[in-house]
Formats: structure tokens, C-alpha cells, sequence
């Protein structure tokens, strides 16, 4: 007996995506679809507990009916088989490619750019996302057919989800042999949603169509200065000229930098950054393209523009930043938007924030410890949108022509010196280390105990220098050791990593 | 209240004679029960046939309408106990779990069953949760359905076959006196298929006739001697009369092929697949045309000897497609081919692997395998299947190895029970590491990031148990988790009793989401809801005192990480003797949307004042550091790229699906990290008093920030 129609075969549909993504809907979406054309369509799925956040995968055949016979379909994807791959999220679309579902001589490959970041891209204490590079490139080999355009932002444009804007998409790839009005069709009639749906739907179909161009780099703010006195204007000015003195690699991060300090205290802060700028640039060299300038611009404005008490009231408080607020949370132009701050102050801001003096006083007795943490230190909740809320906050704001004679402040411009004389000492011998050192304040962040950690995992990795100092890898020792820090929060690859480096 | 309703699919259930049924597998099932006169319907649910629990608990009233009753069992034993119904009395009962995890539960009640025998038919719909998607510990229901001679059914899986298996299966067991499993793999039971609707049956033995006339026979029990003619009985009477049933009734299938010197004995349940490698290499079409002749098992268990012999009497040799191990069915055909003494030669693992999924790329390669060895040149000028791994082999795909970054399942946004292992996570800091045992549940995804709380988990609601041998004097306490579900499954009695009885030491956090959550928020006896079918609301902490529970404390919102924080500490550094108890309760966020969301925005709608929380992140304020997604892990506490040049490291963001439950604010604040998130209350449709305090506060604040921007230089 000969296989009859041997050449039939069913239109396989992969959907890639995640729980409560609504994978689900778009299968059930193509199933209706097909049987609306007559075509026998069968989906299975492997939801289980990946319903829960995880990668799922939902599978579709479809093929034309045949009167009286009952095609026998394939109830898993069939690597090297597989039409249509629809990734929800670009990692998935990796993922389909890693399984072998997505091949040059079959597979279109419709995918959504957006990041739907995973855990372990989002616990690391530094940069942990994964570079979508590779996936772009993967996909580009392997698929027949490879769109992706961003569904996730096309479906909040449409206050839709992003399985209408995917279900466009298919139509637009032209993959299945039906009519955009009949995709259209399918969504009227499951009946939910339809609007918003199918304003989705289209963008999603347009997005396949006419594609558009990545979006142009940001243009080059220009200098609009407001408020002040015209002596702190001119003074301003005169930074900016400074600013532009320096040599061009460092001129962009400058301009930043200044920009940061003098909103962060005021323009004679601006001028004394300026002014170790000068220093630096000093043992700079065209011959490194001025590399330690440019890194410096960075990090000492970030050094001298440190987090304390009077920086957070004073950025909670600003008029831009309720604005804000209401963009964040979507709140429409007649709702009202009422903000809660979390706070927890402690014993240690607080004397950060006294008079030098005051500060070191209260902190070596032990009495005024415990007496004022007992008044002081306990949670709060300032409703920032209130009156009797905000007035506290903009008064801790108001402290910020005083800061310089602050506890916090002296103890945070020893640490600088410490750290910039460092830097000093190695540039002359190798400027790379140098470069690596300045690059290490990256550590110190976050507050309280978090500002701690980073504190002593900067001074361990720049307490490596010692051990360095003199090898011509120094520079990229400090880089791996900085990236370590970096990679967990209890240090236990630098711990390993300075292990290394004492067997050195 | 279920997490998925059925309420539309349900009506599906009433069609009649001829018409069209179009869904799920497990629906088909379910409708099938319909068609075959069931009588009663119990059991437990678990993916991947929690839907058919679902499907039936939203239609009670067509299964009034039939006389069925219907439970939603305690657990699998208490299922498997019902089908005691029919050992007696001429009623159709069915019953449904998860497997093998579920069988090992019923084992008590299916091996007395089985040993007894039945009357009327016994169907257990066993949803074999294997390979890709399962949640369990990768065995198989065949070793249960020998060891206690229930027989087994593996039908195609197309909702056709799946029906009348079901329709069988039931008269198999009123034929052989035998309780029969009808084996569901994942995939089957959500696959969508359609088939052609009978109308349904009303019992015609009435389970009240039943009780309003008992009938008993001390042969049936299992109690000696009896037990002794039970298994004489198995032998010599039921399973001839199943193997003469399944061969009368062709109960197995086989599908003809022109190659006559090779054949393909499979799994029901592998067919589908079976024929996909076939057409791969043109040897079958999709419209079920084979030029390799099949013999298809719709039962695995027992075999039919002679079909069997017959098959493969003259064939030089045959595969024998056979998914899991140990590879029970090809010993047996072994055995059978040996004694009847037939020399064809038999392959399957040798070709196949002997463990995991028979997935399509594995059964191609399996094929070619088979076919070289058996019949060398047959596959000269065949199609050249499908392959991907010359793709896989380029380097640039390769190269995703390393770029893909893992995506385990792991807890909804606004879950409560995230907050309880911040918590757990804050005291460990203060108190050093503990044993962690965990238990059967959405909880047990504290295992991996951002948590990675757990050591052990022994099963449902064993969590308690799992602990029993560190129950010793020590510095550091032992800690056991156990979820609402597993509590009222068997935690009570193996877990909260055992520990009561055995004095332990240690403590014990029994996570109380109001449902059985992670099946699908099915509802439980502490279930908050009220549920017109069942009985609800029955506190945790009363069951946990009555059992003689001393020391029980009790939170009602586990978002309070503070609190829960100081309690965990409390537990475990007590002076107090006897095991102590937390119950966390906090309301499935999942279900609660479901509940809340459609009369949060019709209420808005009819333009009544709503607040709506929503929680954020100052950017600016932020400084990368993530410890709080570290303390939190809420999918909708993400990070994105800083705006700030001057901020290398990517700061914390939260999307707009959150939902307010305020755990990274509680988080922020308890583990005191950082003053970065706040709370926005969206006050929709404020009413004229809302508006006029709003704008009287803008007006003072306006002219406080008006002021300082006055003052300070600022540049853009």
C-alpha cells in the first residue's frame, strides 16, 4: 500500500511565553481561527507550574479538513519542524532557538524585544542583565524569518495585552493562509477586551509591516540656568568654561558631573570638583586618550555627591519629582495622588547629620546613644503629599547650605582624599590601575547597612593595591577583583578572589 | 473558588446525540463519565487534571440534574476509599488524581480494593505527570496497576480515543470484577481536539437505592481467608476475563503497513508521536496511513498474549515503544515471545533510551536505529527527517549556553507568602542558618532565587515529619514549612500530631493562602470564602489547638515582614518547650485579583470612590545595589537602565503590574535598606471634599517648592 497524500502536512505553531503572560489566549485565539476556516486545529500545552512566572511552552497544529478522515497530530513541537516560533519576551525566543524549534529552511520567528528580566539577572548587586546581543544574533541565523519589535510597549500603547499584539504580528507574517479580517473576527468573537484588543492587534500588524526605525540617540541638552542669585549664574558660567578647557574625551561626563554637584550643594561645590578635575587632568595623557580624566569626571562627582539625609529629603520634596510620581503610577488628569514615603532613620544618620562636633559627641556616649535612639530611631511613614508630612522633609532639605559642617560630610570627603590620593599615587607608574581604582567607588552604594557592605568591599579591593602594586597586570587584577564584589552580595567570590591573589 | 472557571465549557457537558464536543482532554473525560452513567465522582485535584475537579464542582448542576454525586476529597485515600461504593453495589464510580505522587497516597485504599473486587465499574483517571512541565518525582503508575492487578489503559491521545476509553474502561471493570486506571499523560489532558457528543446516562442504580438497601458479603473483605481466595481469584477468574474482554471488544488496535517484515508495538499514548518519526522519513502520512504495521496498546496491563504473539509471528523484528522505566513491557514481551517460543527479534531500549520523555527527535533516532539493525536499506532514498542540530551546531547558537538566563517558576507578584520567607531570610541573618523542611505547595519556590530556603521535601503536607530526627537538643531549632493544602491533606495528623505526640522542639510555619493554590485555588476546609457546596471557613489555629497545640501564634497579614520577622524570632528563641507554631495567612493574591479586580473597576465605573494603591521607586534615590529584590524577588520589582550617565549599575523599577500589597516598601523598611520606595494611593473619582483638601495641600506645598526653586541655581 502506498502512504496516501504523503505531502499533507500541518502548520506547526510554536508559542513561547511566560505565566500570566497569556500564551494561553493567543493558542486559543489560532485554534478558533483555524476551525472558523475549517481547518481542524489541535493545541496542547505544558502549563503546570510554570503557570507560575516560568518559561511555558504552547504548541498548534493546524491542518485543512479532510471529509471523514481524522489527521493524527503531533502533541509536542518537532525540533527542525516547526512554522511559526511566536516568542512572547526575547529570551524565549533564544530559549526556542536553543531547542532546535526555530530552523533557516522553515521557521518564521516573530518576537517581542522587551526584557521581562529573570531573577538572576535582577539579585545582582551590579549589572546582572544579560546582554540580548547574542539572542539577536542566534535568532538572526537560525530563523527563515526573524521580526521583533517591542509587543509589550505596542500593547501598552493599545491598554491591551501583549498576546493581541502577537496574534497581529502572525497576521502581518502572512505564516498562516487566512485573511487579517478573519484574525480580526476571532477576537469579536471571543468577546473581551475587543477594543482594546484589536487596537493592539494592529499595531502588532503594522510593527511586521512597516517596521519602524530605532528611535534617534537623545539630542545634546543645551544650557537653560534658572534661579539663584547672578553672582551664583555668572560663578556657573565660569565652570562651564572651565568644563570646556578640558580635553574632549571628558567633556561630555563633565558637563554631567558638574551639573550633579552643584545641584547636589551648590556652584562653589561645582568649582572645588572642577578643581580636582585639574589635578587629575594633570597626570593625564593623550597618549591614554585622557582615560583617567574621563573616569574621573564620573566618579568623583558621584564621590562628592553622596547620599545622605539632606540629598533624599531634598529630592522627595521637589515640585519635578511629584510630577513624576504621577507618571510612574499611570494616575489620570482628575485623580488625586496621595504619597507615602518608607523611612527608617537611624541612630547613625542622625548624628551623620549633626554638627561634627555634636556628632562624634553623641556618638561616643553611650547614654545620649541609647536616650536618643529610643526617642528617634523607629519606622516612618511621612505622607509627603500632606502638609504636616512634607514640612519636615523640606526642613531636613533646608540643611543643605550647612552640610559641609556636618559629621557625615567631613567623614565622607576623608574617605574621597584617601581614595583620590591613592589614585594619584598610581597614575604617574601605571595609569591603567589607576583608571581601575577610580572605577572601584562604583562599590560604595545604597544606605545604612547596604552603604556599609560596599564600604568595606571598596576598601578591601583597593586594599589589594598593596599586594599589586608593581605588576603589569595590577589593573586588571583590581578589574576582576571589582567584578567579583560585584557579582554577590556576601563577597564570596572576592573573598576567593584575594585568595587567589595572596598565592600570587 | 476555582482559578479557572468553567462556567461556558460546563455546557458543553449537556450536549446530546450526534453534536460536536470542543475542548480540552480532561473535558472529554469528563463528559465521558456523563455518557458511561457514573454515578459518583471524587477526588483530588493537581495538575494536570485539577481542570476535571474544576470542570465538575462548576457543574453541579447537571450532575444534580444526573443523580451523580459529586466530592472534592481530603486527599487521594479518602478518593480512592469512595470507589468502595461500588464494590458491592451495580454503581459506576470514577475517581481522579495526580500520578504517581497521588497513587502513593490511595495505595492503602487501591490495594484493598483490588485485592475485594468490584461490582459495578471502578474507573481511576490517573494524570500521569511526566516528562516536560511535570512538578514530581519522575516515576510510573504501571509498577502500581501490577503490583495490585488494577488494570491499566494508555489510550491515543485524541479526545475520540481518550471517550471511549473511558466508556471501556468502565465495562472492563464490570467485566473482570477489577478497579481500572485510565492513564492521562500532560499534554493529553490539555490537549483540544473535538469529538462526537452521546447523550448522557442517569445511573440506573441509584446510589440511594443503594443506601436504603445495604447489601454486605464477608467474601469481599479483605480479612483472611478471604484474602487468600482474593489473590486465587485475581489469577483464575478476573484476569482471564479482562484479557477475553480487551480481545472481544478490541480494546488494542492494529494499524496495517505493506513493510510486513518489521512492526511497531507502542504505548496508546506514545501512537501520535509513533507516527510523526514515521512520516518523517515518508513512512506514515498524517492522516494515519503506515507502511509499517503498529500494534497499538490502549492497555498496558495486563497483555494480550496471543495478539501479541500474532503480531509478531513471522516478522524478523519489532520495536517495542515503551516511555519510563524499568522497562516493564519489553520484559514481559520478552518473556511472552520466548515462551511461545517465536524468534522475531525484539528491540526497544537498546535503541531507545531508557529513561525520560520520548520526545519526537528521540523517537526518529530511535526509528533509525531499529530500522538499521532490523532491516538494513529500507530507508535507502526515504525523505531525510527534519533535523535542527546542524543549526544548534553553529556557533552563534552555541553561544546561547551561556547568554540565557534560567526562568524557574517562582512566586506571583503580590504573593503573601514572598513576605513570609523575607522574613525567614531577616531572622536567618540575625540568627545564623537553619534547617529548612519544606513541603508540597507554591511555598517550596522559596527554594530557588532570591531565597533558596529549603533542604528537604518529602511530600504533602510531610513537612513537619521531614524535621522528626532533628527534633534534638541543640543550639539552632529546626524549621518546617507546610502550605494550607498539605495541612488539611495530612499535615494535621503526620505533621502537627506527630510533632504534639513526640514533643518536638522545633518550629512549624503553616503558609494559609485560603486555598489550595497552587492545584488552582481550589477551596479547603480553612478557606475563607463561603462556598454553597462545601463547608469552609474552619480555622487553621482551632485544628492546630485541638490536636493539643500550646504554643500558636497567628498573623492575618503576612505582609507585616516586621512582624512576622519578630515572630519567627520569638519561635526560635523561646524558653518554651513543645513545638511552636506559626500560621501566616494571607489571601492568594492570584484568586484575590480574580475576586477583587472586575468589582474594583466596575465600581469605578459607576463612578464610586476607589484608592489604588500602587508602590514605586525614586529613581534618583536609588542606588543599584538590589538588595531589596534580594529580600523581595516580586516580579514586578524590576530593574531597569538608569536615565543618569552617572549611574553605571541599573536601579530598582516597578512595573505597572503590581498590585500594591506592599511587601518591597515592608521589606525597605524592616531590613532597613533604603528610603526609596513609595506608596502612591490613586484616589479615583475623589469627591468635592478630596479635591478641595488636595488642592488647599498643593497650594502650601506648591509654594514651599516654588520658593527653594527660587533659590537655587539650577541648570538643565
Amino acid at each position: 500500500m502506498d502512504v496516501a497524500a504523503a505531502t499533507d502536512r500541518p502548520i506547526a505553531i510554536a508559542i513561547m511565553a511566560m505565566g500570566g503572560q497569556g500564551g494561553g489566549v493567543l493558542a486559543d485565539w489560532i485554534v478558533a481561527l483555524a476551525e472558523a476556516q475549517g481547518w481542524v486545529a489541535q493545541a496542547t500545552s505544558v502549563p503546570g507550574v510554570a503557570q507560575r512566572t516560568g518559561a511555558t511552552i504552547y504548541y498548534v497544529e493546524i491542518i485543512r479538513a479532510v471529509a471523514g478522515r481524522q489527521p493524527v497530530l503531533s502533541l509536542m513541537p518537532v525540533p527542525g519542524d516547526v512554522d511559526v516560533v511566536i516568542a512572547a519576551e526575547l529570551m524565549e525566543a533564544g530559549r526556542a532557538v536553543q531547542r532546535g524549534l526555530v530552523t533557516p529552511d522553515r521557521t518564521v520567528l516573530l518576537a517581542s524585544s522587551h526584557r521581562s528580566l529573570a531573577m538572576v539577572e535582577k539579585i545582582k548587586p551590579g549589572d546582572g542583565i544579560a546582554d540580548p546581543a547574542p539572542v539577536l544574533a542566534a535568532a538572526g541565523a537560525a530563523a527563515k524569518r526573524f521580526v521583533h519589535a517591542d509587543m509589550q510597549a505596542l500593547a501598552e500603547r493599545a491598554g491591551s495585552v501583549i498576546s493581541a499584539a502577537l496574534f497581529g504580528a502572525l497576521a502581518a507574517s502572512g505564516a498562516l493562509p487566512f485573511a487579517r479580517a478573519a484574525f480580526e473576527e476571532t477576537i469579536r468573537a471571543a468577546g473581551v477586551g475587543v477594543a482594546a484588543s484589536l487596537a493592539a492587534f494592529a499595531l502588532g500588524y503594522d510593527a511586521v509591516r512597516s517596521p519602524v526605525a530605532a528611535a534617534a540617540p537623545a539630542p545634546v541638552e543645551a544650557v537653560a540656568v534658572s534661579g539663584g542669585t547672578a553672582a551664583e549664574q555668572a560663578a556657573f558660567a565660569r565652570a562651564l568654561q572651565r568644563v570646556a578647557a578640558f580635553p574632549e574625551p571628558a567633556r561630555a561626563m563633565l558637563g554631567h558631573g558638574l551639573r550633579r554637584v552643584v545641584d547636589y550643594q551648590d556652584v562653589a561645590y561645582g568649582h572645588e570638583y572642577l578643581d580636582i578635575m585639574d589635578r587629575l587632568l594633570a597626570l593625564d595623557s593623550a597618549a591614554e586618550n585622557f582615560a583617567l580624566t574621563a573616569e574621573a569626571a564620573r566618579q568623583v562627582a558621584v564621590a562628592l555627591a553622596y547620599d545622605d539625609v539632606i540629598r533624599v529629603a531634598d529630592l522627595k520634596t521637589r515640585a519635578s519629582r511629584f510630577a513624576r510620581v504621577r507618571g510612574e503610577v499611570v494616575a489620570g488628569a482628575g485623580e488625586i495622588v496621595e504619597t507615602t514615603e518608607f523611612m527608617h532613620p537611624r541612630m547613625a544618620e542622625l548624628c551623620a547629620t549633626m554638627p561634627a562636633r555634636w556628632g562624634l559627641a553623641v556618638e561616643r556616649s553611650r547614654l545620649l546613644t541609647a536616650a536618643l535612639r529610643w526617642a528617634f530611631e523607629r519606622r516612618r511613614r511621612v505622607r509627603t503629599t500632606t502638609v504636616l508630612g512634607f514640612v519636615p522633609l523640606y526642613l531636613v532639605a533646608g540643611l543643605r547650605p550647612r552640610r559641609r559642617t556636618l559629621l557625615r560630610h567631613q567623614r565622607e570627603m576623608a574617605h574621597v582624599r584617601a581614595w583620590l590620593a591613592l589614585v594619584e599615587r598610581h597614575a604617574p607608574g601605571d595609569c591603567r590601575l589607576a583608571v581601575e581604582l577610580l572605577k572601584c567607588r562604583r562599590l560604595v552604594k545604597g544606605y545604612s547597612d547596604t552603604h556599609a557592605r560596599g564600604a568595606s568591599k571598596f576598601d578591601r579591593v583597593t586594599g589589594a593595591v598593596a599586594l599589586l602594586a608593581g605588576r603589569d597586570d595590577a589593573a586588571d587584577w583590581i578589574r576582576r577583583l571589582r567584578d567579583a564584589a560585584l557579582a554577590d552580595a556576601e563577597g564570596k567570590l572576592l573573598d576567593g578572589a584575594l585568595a587567589t591573589i595572596r598565592t600570587l | 473558588m476555582a482559578e479557572r472557571s468553567f462556567a461556558r465549557e460546563v455546557q458543553d457537558l449537556r450536549l446530546g446525540e450526534g453534536q460536536e464536543f470542543r475542548g480540552e482532554g480532561i473535558l472529554a473525560v469528563t463528559k465521558a463519565l456523563l455518557q458511561s452513567g457514573v454515578s459518583y465522582v471524587a477526588g483530588y485535584q493537581g495538575a494536570p487534571i485539577s481542570h476535571l475537579m474544576d470542570v465538575l464542582a462548576d457543574a453541579q448542576g447537571i450532575l444534580g440534574e444526573l443523580g451523580v454525586h459529586f466530592e472534592t476529597s481530603a486527599s487521594e485515600a479518602a478518593a480512592a476509599s469512595t470507589l468502595a461504593a461500588s464494590v458491592m453495589y451495580p454503581v459506576r464510580g470514577a475517581v481522579t488524581w495526580k500520578s504517581t505522587a497521588g497513587t502513593n497516597v490511595a495505595c492503602d485504599a487501591l490495594s484493598n480494593l483490588a485485592s475485594g473486587g468490584v461490582t459495578g465499574g471502578a474507573l481511576v483517571v490517573i494524570g500521569e505527570d511526566y516528562g516536560e512541565g511535570s512538578s514530581i518525582m519522575q516515576e510510573r503508575t504501571h509498577a502500581f496497576a501490577m503490583k495490585s492487578q488494577i488494570w491499566l489503559l494508555d489510550p491515543r491521545p485524541n479526545l475520540p480515543c481518550i471517550v471511549k476509553a473511558v466508556e471501556d474502561g468502565f465495562a472492563l471493570s464490570e467485566a473482570s470484577n477489577t478497579p481500572v486506571m485510565l492513564q492521562m499523560r500532560i499534554r493529553a489532558c490539555h490537549v483540544h481536539g473535538s469529538f462526537i457528543a452521546r447523550d448522557n446516562q442517569r445511573p440506573k442504580f441509584t446510589l440511594k437505592e443503594a443506601v436504603e438497601n445495604p447489601v454486605r458479603d464477608v467474601s469481599r473483605i479483605v480479612l483472611p481467608p478471604a484474602s487468600f481466595l482474593h489473590e486465587q481469584e485475581k489469577i483464575r477468574t478476573r484476569w482471564p476475563a479482562a484479557v477475553k474482554f480487551i480481545k472481544e471488544h478490541g480494546l488494542n488496535e492494529v494499524m496495517p503497513g505493506d513493510i510486513g517484515e518489521v512492526g511497531i508495538i507502542t504505548q496508546g499514548g506514545m501512537y501520535n508521536g509513533v507516527m510523526r518519526a514515521l512520516a518523517a522519513f515518508g513512512l506514515a502520512d498524517v492522516w494515519g496511513a503506515t507502511r509499517i504495521p503498529i500494534y497499538v496498546m490502549n492497555v498496558t496491563y495486563p497483555l494480550v498474549d496471543d495478539e501479541l504473539v500474532a503480531f509478531c509471528a513471522g516478522k524478523r523484528a519489532v520495536l517495542m515503544v515503551e516511555e519510563g522505566q524499568p522497562d516493564f513491557l519489553e520484559q514481559a514481551l520478552h518473556a511472552i515471545l520466548r515462551k511461545a517460543d517465536v524468534a522475531t527479534r525484539l528491540h526497544g531500549k537498546d535503541v531507545l533510551p531508557m529513561g525520560g520523555e520520548y520526545t519526537p527527535l528521540v523517537l526518529t533516532d530511535g526509528l533509525r536505529k531499529f530500522l538499521a539493525a532490523a532491516m538494513p536499506g529500507v530507508l535507502d532514498g526515504a525523505v531525510t527527517p527534519p533535523d535542527p542540530r546542524p543549526v544548534l551546531a553553529d556557533p552563534r547558537v552555541q553561544a546561547l549556553a551561556t547568554a540565557l538566563p534560567a526562568r524557574p517558576p517562582s512566586f506571583c507578584t503580590g504573593c503573601p507568602e514572598r513576605p513570609i520567607f523575607s522574613a525567614m531570610t531577616l531572622v536567618q541573618q540575625e540568627l545564623g542558618q537553619h534547617h529548612v523542611a519544606g513541603d508540597i505547595g507554591c511555598h517550596l519556590f522559596a527554594l530557588n532565587e532570591p531565597f533558596n530556603i529549603g533542604a528537604t521535601t518529602m511530600g504533602y503536607g510531610l513537612g513537619p515529619s521531614s524535621a522528626a530526627a532533628l527534633q534534638v537538643a541543640a543550639d539552632k531549632r529546626p524549621i518546617a514549612v507546610m502550605g494550607d493544602g498539605g495541612f488539611w491533606h495530612n499535615g494535621l495528623l503526620s505533621g502537627v500530631g506527630n510533632a504534639v505526640f513526640n514533643k518536638h522542639d522545633g518550629v512549624v510555619v503553616v503558609v494559609d493562602n485560603h486555598y489550595s493554590a497552587a492545584t488552582g485555588g481550589q477551596d479547603i476546609l480553612s478557606s475563607r470564602a463561603e462556598n454553597p457546596s462545601r463547608s469552609t471557613n474552619h480555622p487553621i489555629e482551632d485544628a492546630v489547638r485541638g490536636v493539643g497545640a500550646k504554643w500558636v501564634r497567628r498573623i492575618d497579614r503576612t505582609y507585616d515582614v516586621g512582624k512576622l520577622r519578630d515572630m519567627f524570632r520569638e519561635a526560635l528563641t523561646t524558653r518554651e518547650s513543645g513545638p511552636k507554631f506559626i500560621i501566616a495567612s494571607s489571601e492568594c493574591m492570584l484568586n484575590r485579583q480574580r475576586r477583587e479586580k472586575p468589582l474594583f473597576n466596575s465600581a469605578v465605573k459607576r463612578g464610586e470612590r476607589m484608592v489604588r494603591p500602587r508602590f514605586g521607586v525614586d529613581e534618583d534615590v536609588c542606588t543599584g545595589d538590589h538588595a531589596c529584590i534580594r529580600l523581595s524577588g516580586c516580579p514586578s520589582l524590576s530593574v531597569k537602565k538608569s536615565a543618569d550617565p552617572l549611574k553605571e549599575d541599573p536601579v530598582a523599577a516597578i512595573d505597572t503590574s503590581c498590585v500594591g500589597c506592599g511587601n518591597c516598601g515592608e521589606v525597605a523598611e524592616a531590613a532597613v535598606l533604603c528610603p526609596s520606595f513609595y506608596r502612591a494611593d490613586i484616589v479615583l473619582n475623589p469627591t468635592r471634599w478630596d479635591r478641595a483638601v488636595a488642592w488647599l495641600r498643593q497650594a502650601v506645598i506648591g509654594r514651599l517648592q516654588r520658593r527653594r526653586a527660587g533659590r537655587r541655581m539650577a541648570a538643565a
